[in-house]
């Protein structure tokens, strides 16, 4: 009997680690971060590291300032999510309220392979099509610019800002929208000023996580951003925070590299940032 | 008194079911209507045909006619969301909108165009004094409306319809889902109401029917069995499966 | 009365909505078939069995992505090898032993944290941690584990999702006959999960063979040809990450699109066998 209970309890134990593991894996995360961020800033300063507006790694004499790849993420992401929060929107209404069973279906399908496609082969398309015609279109010598990247990265954060909104709006209580018809509303009008509204913190949701994804991307922004660590404008050639650490990263050594490290704890800072503001919004819905 | 909506051999299928079987009636303009009769037996159907929220169902067709001070509600040149406007609508579950309490009641004139604040502001005074829910609600105009109680939530819906100035209120319901002494702030509602506006009520109550109506109408099976002054009715219903259902054999 | 129309400024504001969403909607349907089209035009008239059966040489100036395709399925397999006993056993542990809220609070913040954060910080850690903390070197074993990361939330939220349909009547059935609760998990739990296990899979490979930036520091990018064990040691590119070096490093266009429309095709793979796995289990849960 004394056997059994010894197993359980080591039975127990065993899930209880298991049960851990993405806790450690947050602290793993979280700490290497922190050490290895460390260094560079204090050998840099905080000061010049975050708002130096030079980023010359391989000079003689390097300067390691990161506002233009801060800069060029915070652009970057509020360009894509100017451009794909409206589309996004506006078709998740569509669907959610007013799209025939069978287009919605389709267009479901359509949305979740959208959500699927790897970033890599989005970055190839913008290469091959956005770069080359944005050169076109705007005269321009180089047509890799934040420009593409933004339009990229708006493509690349429908999906979700679709599908989050479309569950937020299904939610939404079918007696709200039949009050609203029997005061004399029309149905578009009560999607959008009955609906929409009694949504508002889902679709909240859908453009946070929207903005997570686009500054978390590297893959897709390094293909067609041109990569030089210019202060951003929107037809020059730009480097993002995850681009940074991914461009130099293979054939960086010492300070450089470390200073790398520091460009991710940012990035890890910004996101965190992001988390909190999501779990703010889910709690929120959760508590109504 | 004249007669504000009629409906002549109205009938109503869901896909191949038949839910309302060749109705004939007349609402007098400012009274109560009371339709009774047991679960299924197409009262609510009939309620939601007056203002046409049917046609929300796919698979429903209707044939007969409806008429409103004469016009036919079914006709092509009629405007549906006009019509809701004048005949407004009460649903069984409170369903206030997630907004604030006046955001609630100035929806309706919003939509229909009127902007100017301070008309608006008389216009939600009114339709929240004429829902005898004015004193409770006017130091928290700009809370969420979600607070109240339900029975608060309830005559909310019905000021959120009178702001938009209707001639009929249609009701489903309306206290089904209250305890008892919110139920009777709403009857005591209704029967002042029914001053200024004709109102249709669907109830399961015969109590309520009796309390508030002038006319009711019996319901069975889809098929309208009688209807008249509500005191006669209960008193010498015509048809014995009124009077059977009225001395509670079945139901 | 009731023939006036709503007035002219409503029907200008449903005109002006409509026509909004119905060009969103066209918008976003017109840009999935144009990807589709353009990604398979451009990608499958290159894809010969000789580049699907070879490894590149310079010697005979062709390029073949066997290793990238071996490389991929190794990875996958050995990520989900060890990605779904955690991911269940953690699932398990939230659903049928964690008694304390607050520590079933943390675990699912912390599996809320992991995925938010980008791959690019994956490839990092797992860089700093496995490559050179655990002397792994850059190796396929070592971007498998940091996918393992990425992927934990994901196994563990559709796990834990689906012992939440095991009514708890079965439980209670088992343990009213005297089974000891680890009986009990093995016997009722444990079968109870399979659908939120395979739904768990699907979506972790289709995020594996998605990913790219985590594994650029931590897998490498060699096309050597190699077996199971020797590949899991060595550096090796996965099909996404073959396609952007490829592209960006070597300018073979036609190859990463040859790539492209392979990944194509298995993202649409996925997604339907996604939908048709939920649909199976919805239908069997109603019966």
């Amino acid at each position: 009997m004394n056997k059994k209970k010894l197993l359980e309890n080591v039975i127990h134990g065993v899930f209880l680690i298991l049960g851990l593991i993405t806790v450690g894996c947050v602290l793993l995360i979280t700490v290497y971060l922190v050490i290895s961020g460390i260094p560079a800033i204090r050998e840099i300063g905080l000061f010049k590291f975050l708002f130096g507006k030079k980023w010359e790694s391989s000079a003689a004499e390097p300067s390691f300032g990161i506002l233009p790849f801060i800069l060029t993420s915070i652009y970057g992401t509020a360009g894509a999510i100017v451009i794909g929060v409206p589309i996004g929107f506006f078709t998740a209404v569509y669907l959610a309220k007013m799209a025939p069973k069978r287009i919605k279906a389709v267009m479901e399908a359509a949305v979740s392979l959208l959500a699927g496609i790897p970033s890599v082969v989005y970055g190839l398309v913008g290469m091959l099509i956005l770069v080359p015609g944005i050169r076109k279109l705007f005269k321009i010598p180089d047509g890799a610019s934040l420009l593409a990247a933004i339009i990229v990265l708006a493509i690349m954060i429908l999906p979700s800002i679709i599908k989050v909104s479309i569950t937020a709006l299904e939610a939404v209580p079918k007696e709200y929208e039949e009050a609203s018809l029997s005061l004399g509303a029309t149905p578009v009008e009560t999607y959008f000023k009955v609906s929409v509204p009694a949504a508002k913190s889902g679709i909240a949701t859908a453009v946070v996580l929207g903005v997570g994804r686009a500054i978390g991307e590297a893959m897709a922004v390094m293909m067609v951003s041109g990569n030089v660590p210019n202060m951003p404008s929107l037809f020059g050639s730009v480097r993002f925070l995850t681009t940074a650490v991914a461009g130099e990263m293979s054939y960086s050594s010492g300070l450089q590299q470390q200073a790398l490290f520091s460009i991710a704890l940012v990035l890890f800072l910004f996101i965190m940032l992001i988390n909190a503001t999501l779990n703010f919004f889910l709690k929120r819905d959760k508590e109504k | 008194m004249s007669n504000i909506m009629t409906a002549e051999n109205l009938c109503l299928w869901y896909g191949n079911t038949q839910a309302l079987k060749s109705v004939n009636i007349e609402i007098p303009e400012k009274s109560i209507t009371a339709l009774i009769g047991p679960s299924g037996c197409g009262k609510s159907t009939f309620l939601k045909t007056l203002n046409r929220m049917n046609d929300l169902i796919p698979g429903v067709k209707i044939t007969g006619d409806v008429s409103y001070n004469g016009t036919n509600i079914f006709d092509p040149s009629v405007d549906v969301n006009e019509l809701r406007r004048d005949v407004g609508m009460v649903f069984q579950k409170p369903n206030p909108f997630p907004m604030s309490i006046y955001d609630n009641i100035a929806y309706g004139p919003r939509t229909h165009g009127i902007k100017n604040k301070a008309k608006l502001d008389d216009i939600v005074e009114k339709a929240l004094r004429d829902a005898a829910i004015w004193d409770e609600v006017k130091d928290r105009l700009k809370k969420n409306a979600l607070g109240l109680s339900g029975g608060q939530q309830q005559r909310l819906c019905i000021a959120r319809a009178l702001a938009v100035k209707p001639k009929v209120l249609l009701m489903d319901e309306p206290t089904s889902a209250l305890d008892p002494i919110s139920t009777s702030r709403i009857e005591e509602l209704a029967l002042q109401l029914k001053d200024e506006y004709t109102i249709i009520i669907v109830t399961h109550n015969m109590q309520q029917s009796v309390r508030i109506s002038d006319n009711t109408a019996f319901f069975l099976l889809g098929e309208l069995v009688e209807w008249g002054n509500t005191e006669r009715l209960f008193s010498q219903p015509n048809d014995k499966r009124t009077e059977d259902y009225i001395t509670g054999r079945f139901g | 009365m009731l023939t006036q129309k709503i007035s002219k400024k409503r029907r200008a504001y449903i005109t002006v909505m409509r026509t909004l969403m119905l060009i969103s909607a066209l918008a976003t349907a017109a840009l999935v078939l144009f990807l589709v089209i353009y990604v398979f035009a451009k990608g499958l008239p290159n894809i010969t069995w000789e580049l699907l059966s070879t490894k590149p040489s310079y010697l005979q100036n062709r390029i073949g992505i066997l290793p990238d395709i071996l490389n991929t399925v190794y990875i996958v397999l050995a990520t989900l090898l060890i990605v779904i006993p955690l991911g269940v056993g953690a699932a398990i542990y939230l659903t049928e032993y964690a008694s304390n809220k607050k520590v079933v609070g943390i675990i699912e913040y912390a599996a809320e944290t992991l995925s938010g954060i980008p791959s690019i910080i994956y490839g990092l850690v797992g860089m700093l941690f496995f490559c050179q903390f655990l002397n792994m070197k850059t190796s396929l074993l070592a971007g498998a584990l940091t996918l393992v990361i990425m992927n934990l939330p994901t196994v563990m939220r559709t796990t834990q999702e689906s012992l939440k349909t095991v009514p708890q009547s079965y439980r209670e059935g088992a343990f009213g006959l005297g089974a000891g609760k680890w009986r009990v998990i093995r016997t009722v739990v444990l079968p109870g999960c399979v659908d939120g296990v395979i739904t768990g899979c699907i979506l972790s490979v289709g995020r594996i063979l998605g990913e790219s930036a985590a594994l650029l520091f931590t897998a490498g990018f060699a096309h050597a040809l190699n077996g199971v064990i020797e590949g899991l040691t060595s550096p090796g590119a996965t099909l996404t990450v073959a396609l952007y070096v490829y592209a960006k490093e070597q300018g073979e266009f036609g190859v990463s699109f040859s790539i492209a429309a392979i990944l194509m095709i298995l993202t649409i793979l996925i997604n339907l066998s996604a939908t048709l796995v939920s649909r199976y289990f919805n239908k069997r849960r109603k019966l």
